[in-house]
């Protein structure tokens, strides 16, 4: 298929591996930021292919993995709601709260549904007026510019039934939370190229500079993971710390301009705190008070919801690369896919999920299956 | 009834710790094909069904084997006995609808026993305020794939519920067919040294209902790929009755079903994801929603687990046949990691294929 087998092609990915196991004279830790780069890195077996060169240590971008527990609660609060047509991203349904996930409130009565689009939701609010349609907006900068698109929309309408549960949060200030953290062991970062096309990566120059870390705008492909990976080495060989784009395809310095305002118009930035990982500065993105009156936690009243992570579940460690997902004591034992403790378990972006799904079993010298 | 079923197991005897325990209600994925399916199956309804077996003195046939079908011997006759529910929304899909999937589906489910079907029941359950006109379009569908299929509908009941308590119409069909002499064909009988074959494209049912179904509607060419497989089966018998293993990949897709007989004969299996044939729309649509093309249903693919000798000659008369034109070998069954399935990828790695868990969610970016 065009624009995705050029991209996935052996050959190529062998001439790359090659350069970077010529190029690279020691192991070198690379964290690459987003879950879906986690995903196909875990499914391609890129990471078998590195070993000894290249630690791939997996970073906190996954939505729904860093979601925090709170949030879930009241997303499950507001979806048990009897009236509410409660709108999500699908693999949110699967998360675990505190004592229920949205499958469970769906079962239990509730009317939970699957959207690919904000603004599926919103024409649903259209639909049934005598409803509240709720949206749950989490996500990076790569979903915020459509889901402050739908809320504008419907303010500018007049669509007073509808709401937003919204949980944004932002990259640059998690890569300078972990790169700051006193254990840190990441010396490079490859930047998440979804969120890149939408706010550029002017952003991360200043990062690079201060933190002495090179930083790889990278994509999502075989290929482009390891020409991310390849230019992230020969950086660090030669001593630089500079911001260089593998993904120009997809992503300018400056980004989707449109998208930056129509975000800047809606959203605020405000401090968040991450699953597992805890409160992070200006790390996350809310309505801003013009838009309190689709603002779900103010129109449900769920602002007080607090709620306490599972001591058995070291997501954090994960999401800051202390921890391979297999190193979990209770990594595959109390938590699986089908009963996970956290949520790093739940996505298919989780590294935790990718690791289980994919990555319980290695060949050895071909044929032998050992369990990692 | 429902509250005697659940009163009688001992909850803490299950064996494995699932959600099913903790969830006291149906979620989706109970009904996905995957994992919680076969739990359900597995905790819930086997243990229920073998203790009135054991009161009744009974001989169990064949439960326990978790085909598609049952076979029964009724006075030295092979019989394979198979029941399936539908339940699609939309009731009109690209390439078919409703009464077509309810009679092709029992059909396969029978032709994957190796039967030659012959007689289907139908029961349908309709919601109040169902136009006519849309009952009985599904009706003509039905009498037309049971013509084509060359099997009768013979049985049938209807019920109705209270507008709002159904999605129009939900059919159930049962039916019984003959399995000839020398046929041995079960999820249990595949042997190291196997080889899988797949009788065509994958995912392309499941994509036709999902590019129509409310909230994530998009313009894609694709139409279910319905289809009665009984004429393709009875053609590969005449290759060789030694089939090992015949399975249509519905819900759950591919993975799923080769995930259930690597479990079932206690073997491993590892396919090509090269070889897998998938049609362009179906990866792009997958790649769009994020999803895995070997895991979404199939309504007229068969997996075949045929012995190594006979697996070039069974490709060569699949692909002669209509309904098997891009029939392909997948992979081979081993006696690695038993119960598991992996994939060579096209780097040249290895993964595992797991069992869905529950219903394939699209992803958020």
């Amino acid at each position: 298929m065009k624009y995705l087998d050029e991209f996935r092609d052996p050959a190529l990915a062998q001439r790359l591996l090659d350069d970077i196991r010529h190029t690279a004279s020691r192991e070198w830790q690379i964290m690459e930021v987003c879950g879906g780069q986690t995903h196909s890195l875990i499914r391609n077996g890129l990471d078998q292919l590195l070993a000894g060169k290249v630690e791939l240590i997996h970073g906190p971008g996954c939505p729904v993995c860093v979601t925090p527990l709170e949030v879930i609660d009241k997303a499950l609060a507001i979806a048990a709601q009897p009236g509410v047509i409660f709108c999500s991203f699908g693999d949110m349904l699967r998360v675990p709260g505190s004592d229920a996930d949205l499958f469970r409130v769906k079962g239990g009565g509730g009317d939970v549904r699957i959207v690919y689009s904000p603004l599926d939701a919103l024409a649903l609010a259209r639909q049934h007026p005598d409803r509240e349609v709720v949206f749950f907006a989490i996500g990076f900068e790569t979903t915020a510019p459509a889901n402050a698109m739908a809320v504008h929309l419907a303010r500018h309408r007049g669509v007073r039934n509808f709401s937003m549960l919204v949980s944004h949060v932002l990259v640059p200030p998690a890569i300078s939370a972990i790169v700051g953290a006193p254990r840190n062991r990441v010396q490079a970062f490859l930047a998440a190229g979804h969120v890149c096309s939408v706010m550029g990566y002017w952003q991360y120059e200043a990062l690079a500079k201060q933190h002495r870390v090179p930083i790889v705008v990278t994509g999502f492909e075989p290929l482009d993971l390891l020409e991310g990976i390849r230019l992230a080495v020969r950086q660090l060989e030669e001593g630089r710390a500079e911001v260089e784009n593998a993904y120009a395809r997809a992503v300018t310095r400056e980004g989707n301009a449109p998208a930056q305002r129509m975000i800047a118009q809606v959203f605020e930035v405000t401090d968040r705190k991450w699953r597992g990982i805890g409160p992070i500065p200006n790390s996350g993105w809310r309505l801003r008070e013009a838009y309190r009156d689709w603002d779900a936690e103010v129109k449900f009243a769920v602002s007080d919801i607090c709620a306490q992570e599972s001591a058995l579940c070291r997501s954090g460690d994960v999401l800051q690369g202390h921890l391979k997902p297999n190193q979990c004591p209770a990594f595959g034992k109390q938590c699986t896919p089908a009963r996970p403790l956290g949520a790093t378990m739940v996505s298919s972006e989780g590294a935790c999920a990718a690791y289980y799904n994919y990555g319980r079993f290695v060949v050895e010298g071909g044929n032998e299956w050992v369990t990692k | 009834m429902g509250d005697e079923v659940t009163t009688c197991i001992d909850v803490s005897s299950w064996s494995c710790p699932l959600p099913l325990r903790d969830c006291p209600h149906i979620v989706m994925g109970h009904g996905g094909g995957g994992k919680l399916s076969a739990d359900l199956v597995e905790h819930l309804f086997l243990p229920a069904f073998h203790r009135q077996e054991s009161d009744c003195s009974e001989q169990s046939d064949s439960l326990s084997t978790l085909g598609d079908a049952a076979t029964l011997r009724v006075q030295g006759t092979r019989l394979a006995f198979s029941t399936d529910s539908f339940v699609v929304r939309p009731l009109f899909f690209p390439g078919g609808d409703i009464g077509k999937l309810a009679v092709h589906g029992t059909v396969n489910d029978l032709a994957m026993m190796g039967a030659r079907p012959l007689y289907l029941s139908t029961g349908f359950i309709l919601e109040e305020g169902l136009p006519l006109a849309q009952l009985s379009a599904i009706a003509d569908s039905m009498g037309c794939a049971a013509h084509a299929s060359g099997v009768k509908l013979v049985t049938g009941d209807t019920k109705v519920v209270d507008k709002g308590h159904g999605d129009g119409v939900y059919i159930n069909t049962s039916g019984i067919g003959l399995i000839p002499e020398g046929v041995e064909i079960n999820p249990m009988r595949a042997r190291p040294g196997d080889v899988v074959l797949i009788s065509g494209k994958i995912g392309v049912h499941g994509m036709a209902i999902m590019s129509v179904r409310d909230g994530l509607a998009f313009d894609a060419m694709i139409e279910s790929d319905t289809a009665p497989l009984n004429g393709l089966v009875q053609a590969m018998l005449d290759v060789s009755k030694d089939i090992h293993v015949l399975r249509d990949p519905t819900r759950g897709g591919v993975a799923s079903t080769l995930n259930e007989i690597a479990k079932a004969s206690r073997v491993g299996i590892v396919i090509d994801e090269a070889a897998l044939p998938v049609p362009a729309p179906v990866r792009a649509a997958c790649e769009l929603l994020g999803m895995d093309p070997i895991y979404v249903a199939n309504e007229g693919k068969l997996v075949a687990i045929v012995p190594p000798e006979s697996a070039e000659p069974m490709l060569e008369r699949m692909r002669s046949h209509p309904l098997g034109t891009h029939a392909a070998i997948i992979g081979q069954v081993s006696d690695q990691h038993p119960g598991i399935v992996a994939a060579r990828t096209r780097l040249g790695t290895a993964r595992v294929v797991p069992m869905q868990i529950g219903e394939q969610l699209p992803r958020i970016c």
